[in-house]
């Protein structure tokens, strides 16, 4: 039997589509309990690959015979030697190539809707972390938001469209990855945007991104119209693009909310957070489309792998936009909050340019789920 | 700290540095000392959980710019 290769790309496709698959991940049992692939009908064999140094014989009767194997470990060399083992055994097993550092890295763009002058916006879905990034483009221009530090991608996008890149976004200071946003407006010379109060200690030029700013893409007017929305970050701006997609940040996911306290300022911020929802949110269009920067669980995936709805329907839907009394949301998003973002303080300081960390750095900065919501 | 071998596994990817570590501590006799020096991150956690496993006892651990040292007591 030989031993496959199964790229970023195909498992992310088995998540999209619901397919099964059977993931033995052979990494030690605090990062797989940390972190692992999500799929609505994958199952799991968690053993150390420093457990089976001396055969597999003891977990053959664990895996099934009837589903897709994939190994899964951190960089990939502990998964092939498994594969390997395994398929002495006469099973049929693939490995992940570039292990969860390359699940952590991969984007796949899906198209989330047309604009007015035949343009079109994109979704970035940062499958293994949970991070949405987007790209609007019109006639031959684009912009792009809350940009990931995998730049080549966006790109490479752009050129295959054949769109010159001209406005960069960042909807706030992340603090659960690494924006490449800086980076790509360098190259591109494109205007980075920041909202000033996001960007009091950054050590780099940037074009202030406050409420009321309207930027156009195209030469017919493809308005992105900023809205300050405070509560994530005392800066958090959300964008109104074409007048149909309302970009959130890390105000309003699909089945959370943000959580107010990753820039060490919970208590303060909470009476942002509930104004940004429960009065500036309510002015909107209930029609306008709720394009978040995350999502939580991949049951928020529609069938193409995007993640969008109606913000009329989360209105209704979403539990975060439903609590009436005021303490009990200020509880909420102050107490038994989930755990913080890895490295979550380092990634600030890189994103405000104070800390310059090299790629394997900010690859073991990054690992893990975003963690940026609470439900 | 005392040790009896030293086990050089700088610049080996997982899972080398633990195929190697396994393979020195076999070699060696109940209360020996290996001395391991990596530069693979993951090798922290992994060494530490392995030695658990196996019955080993880390002795020690401390970080020398890219190097990480580890001091590992063999058992049963």
């Amino acid at each position: 039997m030989t031993v496959k290769a199964m790229t970023a790309k195909e498992v992310t496709r088995k998540v999209f589509h619901k397919e099964e698959l059977f993931i033995l991940d052979v990494r030690n049992e605090s990062d797989f309990l940390d972190w692992k692939i999500e799929g609505k009908n994958f199952d799991y064999l968690n053993i150390p690959y420093f457990e089976l140094l001396d055969g597999v014989d003891r977990i053959l009767e664990k895996l099934p015979s009837d589903k897709e194997i994939l190994v899964v470990c951190a960089k990939e060399g502990s998964s092939v030697m498994v594969a390997e083992m395994l398929s002495e055994k006469g099973l049929n097993v693939s490995y992940l190539k570039g292990g969860m550092k390359a699940w952590s890295e991969h984007l796949e763009p899906v198209k989330v809707g047309e604009l007015t002058d035949g343009g079109e916006i994109y979704q970035f879905v940062r499958i293994g972390k949970g991070c949405l990034s987007y790209m609007v483009i019109s006639n031959g221009e684009a912009a792009i938001i809350d940009a990931t530090r995998m730049t080549d991608i966006f790109l490479d996008f752009a050129k295959e469209k054949g769109a010159k890149i001209t406005h960069v976004f960042d909807t706030h200071l992340h603090a659960d990855h690494i924006s490449g946003g800086r980076t790509m407006a360098k190259e591109t010379g494109a205007t980075y945007w920041l909202p000033p109060k996001d960007a009091m200690e950054v050590t780099f030029e940037y074009m202030p991104l406050e409420g009321g700013n309207v930027v156009t893409i195209g030469n017919t007017a493809i308005d992105i119209h900023a809205l300050y929305s405070p509560g994530h970050t005392i800066g958090s701006t959300s964008l109104v693009v074409d007048g149909k997609f309302l970009l959130s940040g890390d105000i309003l996911f699909i089945n959370s909310i943000g959580r107010p306290d990753l820039a060490g300022k919970a208590e303060d911020w909470v009476t942002d957070l509930r104004e940004s929802l429960y009065s500036r949110y309510r002015e909107l269009s209930a029609d306008l489309v709720v394009l978040p920067a995350h999502f939580m669980i991949m049951d928020e995936l529609k069938e193409d792998g995007s993640v969008s709805e109606k913000l009329g329907t989360l209105f209704v839907n979403n539990h975060g936009l439903n609590i009436e009394d005021e303490n009990e949301f200020r509880k909420l998003v102050t107490e038994n909050l989930p755990p913080q973002p890895n490295a979550y303080q380092e990634i600030r300081k890189t994103n405000m340019g104070k800390m310059n960390p090299d790629l394997e750095k900010q690859r073991e900065m990054e690992i893990g789920p975003n963690r940026c919501a609470v439900r | 700290m005392e040790s009896t071998k030293i086990l050089n596994v700088k610049g080996l990817a997982c899972p080398m540095p633990i195929v190697k570590t396994k393979k020195a501590m076999n070699e060696l006799h109940l209360g020996d000392v290996l001395e391991i020096h990596a530069t693979d991150k993951g090798a922290k956690k992994d060494l530490t959980a392995w030695a658990k496993v196996s019955g080993h006892e880390m002795l020690k651990y401390e970080e020398d710019g890219e190097v990480l040292k580890f001091w590992m007591k063999k058992g049963n």
